[in-house]
């Protein structure tokens, strides 16, 4: 068939199948009430049509029992259209805990990527298939939509806050990455590759790819420049063991420590004051990046996870030790390239869609 | 008859009938006019000149759109077009269309009342929208608005230069428009009911009337809230929905769809009227499941308001939310499926007269039906992911908006043309603009399903070539329809003059406003009529009886063309 006359869109994600068949019900269904519907009015408008102008036609009752029939079979079928997509919903929202983190920024009008090696990009998102992929986003200015039709995914990124959305690509080629959501000027124009790779193309990308620092690297830094440790080694809580852990706040309540609680305790810390601990941190708002904000939460992220992810309590320093900075227990991870003046590697594909090239 | 002066004897003039339409001719008995039929009409010239520019908008950029990198004009100039595009086809078109025009002219007629609850509120309605529609030409004037109608946060109130302040007022201020016809509605039913015309007599157009000002009150003042607050960000720097001085941005989209999703009622609900009087006039019948059909009105009224985040499935609401907003959803069409099942078996054993009113109705019910499941489908979370705020979402609306609500805006104006002005209309041509209204748009906007579940994202300037075939369809149904829609302008336009005379009954329908003359009075009645029946009791009539119920200038006119009286 004629490329330009396709009807789906290529499925190369583990969602998309499932988005797909979603489809066919939603389709059969559709198709059926309206043949339905269109069968039966065009029948009776003929089969009754008027014959002379005085017709009095007679007198039809309309039985409580097809009023209730043609009320409970179509709710009959919505339900199950509710039970089918809330279960395809929950499987799209709920990442596997191993995903591999890639993040994204948004802003006026490019998508900026980052590789946990610290690899960049913009406009472009490669990935290796068969590995869960969880991309933490954050929007710079407005909100975005980043939307992978071949992936049936999509996910709007909403500014002042981490959204996230996870992926298991499953089929190599390189297909459209769109802004969905209308963002200004250029909308249009914030669109980009997402090049599906196998896991040996993709090890080889990265290493090929220009070095740069890994977020929490990034962060360690920043941690340091922007002046954090200057309290959080002293007169303010750790940060090792922070991520992951239950938080006692000082209104008596508690709060699992993950992405956006660190990033409200930094953009707002009054939000939520930690127990025990004065209320003196100052706002960070407007002066970090988002991408900033993303290398400090890797960073305390990279502090190790709380001894309590189970939902203890992390139990509050007497004397504050150490600080969880130091440099040598910045993570552990592999040098941006080691191949200095590698070649780009090759991809053996050009065309978007997902087809290799003839 | 040509008269020659001079020695034949005095022969006095033909008096017509006072109507309100003759009654007075100065412009000041026009602009300030208590009439409810003259405020009617000065509300079909103000919507008829929005529709206009808001159709001129999308014939731009369906030109546009021809070719991948876009033909006509620059991105701003696109963002902007859309913009308006869907302001004006909202708050100027589509949400007034049905209620002020037929709403205003007919729910007196209808209940046997010689005018509505509040004539000065109903000119102060008209007035207030014409200042709105006075601020938002300005807006295009000056510049333009590039937000599109959902003015986001914080685009709209922080990024995007230009004139949104000016755009909101206007939609401010329609608002409390929308909010008096909507009260004068609800009173007007409650309180002026002619002797006999009890709830259950009521003509289903009322029903539906009723629960369209039901929303109208209780949703407008909330998108009157967001907008000014949305007005009071951009202006004074109060963080209220920008996360950058403190504002979180979806409650701004919690609180535009708290109005938005109503409002697709406001729009469809007064179509749902027309259609079951149609529906019931063509096919001589009572409606099938007349309380059904009136009490579902309600039911959509009312579990519309529990929806709204159904456009917020991806915009990281919890999956909770989702699941309560999707079972929302889908209950409310349930009482959707049962009008269409209900209109669909009133033409059983029916006797149908395909008239350009039918026609349309017909097409509505086709229209809306596919509309509606369309609708359905986007409220099944897993499947509304990947088509949100694609072309699916925009075909899905235009099935319910413009195969739905306008359709039977024409279905409608149609029908009671004879009753404002006296006159039929052509009915060949109205006939031909049915039908290139339907295939125009079918081609126009089925496309654009396939080009959604591709992934074409809404709002787009410029798109990848795959998509350009069924961008050039669309574009050529979009041509179709342009003509579909101009052919009533001339035509209804030269019935004005040149139609046969109605009389009061043409079409030998049995609801009230049918028992005065067209056009009518201007009190309505010569006596406040007395009723004993329901609106649709057309079995009752022996064919004596449908005789005797009006002229056949309807049937005369099928069979001429219509024209010359
Ligand atoms: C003026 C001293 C000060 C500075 C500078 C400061 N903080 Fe804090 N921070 C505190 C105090 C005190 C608390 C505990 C009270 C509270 O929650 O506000 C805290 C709490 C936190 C928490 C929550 C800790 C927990 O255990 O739940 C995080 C995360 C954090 N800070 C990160 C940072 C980062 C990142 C920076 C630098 C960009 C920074 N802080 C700079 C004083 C400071
Ligand atoms: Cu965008
Ligand atoms: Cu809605």
């Amino acid at each position: 068939m004629d490329e330009s006359f396709r009807l789906f869109p290529e499925e190369a994600s583990n969602l998309a199948r499932d988005c797909d068949h979603l489809l066919y019900y939603l389709l059969g269904v559709s198709v059926f009430f309206t043949l339905l519907i269109f069968v039966f009015v065009v029948y009776f408008a003929l089969r009754y049509r008027r014959k002379s102008d005085n017709e009095v036609p007679p007198l039809v009752p309309s039985p409580l029992s097809l009023e209730i029939t043609w009320s409970v079979i179509p709710f009959i079928l919505l339900m199950i259209m509710f039970f089918w997509g809330t279960s395809v919903y929950v499987k799209m929202k709920k990442p596997p805990a191993d995903g591999m983190q890639i993040n994204v920024v948004g802003k006026q009008w490019m998508w900026k990527v980052q590789h946990p090696n610290g690899a960049r990009e913009i406009d472009e998102l490669h990935v290796p298939i068969g590995r869960p992929i969880k991309l933490m986003m954050a929007s710079q200015d407005v909100v975005h939509s980043f939307f992978i039709p071949a992936f049936r995914i999509k996910q709007d990124v909403i500014p002042g806050s981490f959204v996230t959305q996870w992926f298991i690509a499953t089929k190599p080629g390189v297909y459209h990455l769109f802004c969905s959501q209308y963002c200004g000027a250029e909308h249009a124009k914030m669109i980009g590759r997402v090049i599906v790779l196998r896991p040996e193309q993709y090890e080889a990308w990265l290493a090929g790819a220009p070095p740069d620092e890994p977020p929490a690297v990034a962060g360690a830094r920043l941690f340091v420049t922007y002046g954090c440790v200057a309290c959080h080694a002293a007169r303010a809580p750790t940060m090792a063991g922070l991520y992951g852990s239950r938080v006692q706040l000082d209104n008596g309540r508690s709060v699992v420590a993950d992405d956006d609680y660190l990033r409200e305790s930094i953009i707002e810390p009054g939000a939520k004051v930690v127990a025990g601990f004065p209320p003196i941190m100052p706002s960070y708002r407007g002066q970090l990046s988002e991408e900033q904000l993303i290398d400090l939460v890797a960073y305390i992220k990279s502090l190790g996870a709380g001894a309590s992810t189970e939902g203890g309590v992390r139990p509050l320093p007497a004397t504050q030790p150490a600080n969880g900075f130091s440099p040598d227990r910045a993570p552990n991870y592999p040098p941006a390239r080691q191949t200095p003046g590698a070649e780009p590697v090759e991809v053996e594909h050009g065309r978007l869609g997902g087809r290799p090239d003839k | 008859m040509a008269t020659i002066p001079g020695d034949l004897p005095y022969i006095p003039a033909y008096e017509a009938p006072p109507t309100y339409l003759n009654v007075a001719h100065t412009v000041r008995s026009w602009l300030l006019t208590k009439d409810h039929k003259r405020i009617a009409l000065l509300y079909l010239f103000s919507i008829t000149f929005f529709f206009a520019i808001g159709g001129v908008a999308a014939t731009i950029m369906r030109v546009h759109l021809l070719a991948p990198a876009g033909l006509l004009v620059e991105e701003m100039t696109y963002n902007k077009l859309f913009t308006m595009h869907g302001v004006i086809m909202v708050w100027f078109f589509l949400i007034p269309s049905i209620p002020t025009t037929m709403g205003n002219f007919l729910i007196p007629l209808m209940i046997g009342a010689r005018d509505l609850a509040f004539p000065k509120l109903n000119l102060a309605s008209w007035y207030l929208f014409m200042a709105a529609g006075f601020f938002i030409l300005l807006a295009l004037l000056l510049g333009g608005v590039d937000t599109g109608w959902t003015f986001y946060t914080p685009y709209s109130s922080r990024s995007s230069n230009t004139y949104v302040t000016l755009a909101v007022l206007a939609i401010f201020i329609n608002g409390f428009s929308s909010i008096l016809t909507g009260l004068n509605f609800i009173v007007t039913i409650h309180t002026m009911r002619a002797p006999g015309m009890t709830w259950f007599r009521l003509p289903l157009f009322c029903w539906s009337h009723y629960a369209t000002s039901l929303v109208m009150v209780l949703a407008t003042p909330v998108l009157a809230i967001t907008l000014a607050l949305v007005g009071i960000e951009r202006v004074f720097k109060v963080g209220i929905f920008d996360p950058a001085i403190g504002g979180d941005p979806v409650l701004m989209q919690h609180l535009f769809w708290f109005y938005s999703h109503p409002a697709v009622y406001i729009m469809i609900l007064p179509a749902f009227g027309v259609v079951s009087e149609l529906v019931t006039c063509f096919s001589r019948k009572r409606p099938f499941g007349y309380e059904f059909i009136a009490f579902s009105s309600l039911a959509i009224a009312m579990i519309g308001f529990l929806v709204w985040a159904h456009h917020m499935f991806v915009a990281n609401i919890s999956i909770y939310a989702g699941m309560a907003f999707s079972l929302l959803s889908f209950l409310v069409a349930v009482p959707s499926a049962i009008k269409v099942f209900n209109w669909t078996a009133t033409l059983y054993k029916g006797s149908v007269a395909l008239d350009t009113p039918m026609l349309c109705a017909l097409g509505f019910i086709g229209l809306f039906t596919l509309g509606g499941l369309t609708g359905v489908m986007l409220a099944t979370l897993g499947f509304d992911v990947h088509v949100h705020d694609t072309y699916f979402v925009i075909a899905h609306f235009h099935y319910i908006m413009v195969g739905g609500s306008v359709i039977a805006y024409f279905g409608g104006l149609h029908f009671w043309w004879p009753k404002m002005t006296g006159r039929m209309y052509n009915e060949w041509a109205g006939r031909i603009a049915a039908a290139l209204i339907f295939l125009g748009f079918n081609l126009t906007f089925f496309p654009q399903f396939v080009l959604g579940y591709l992934g074409m994202p809404r709002r787009y300037h410029s798109y990848p070539p795959e998509f350009q075939v069924y961008n050039v369809l669309s574009t050529a149904g979009a041509s179709i329809l342009a003509v579909g829609y101009a052919l009533p302008f001339f035509y209804l336009l030269w019935s004005l003059r040149y139609g046969r005379l109605a009389g009061p009954n043409p079409w030998r329908a049995t609801g009230l406003e049918w028992q005065t003359t067209s056009p009518p009075p201007k009190d309505n009645f010569e006596k406040i009529p007395v009723v004993t029946e329901e609106a649709y009791a057309y079995y009752k009539l022996a064919p004596q009886g449908m005789a005797a119920l009006g002229s056949v200038a309807a049937a005369e006119a099928r069979e001429t063309g219509g024209g010359e009286s």
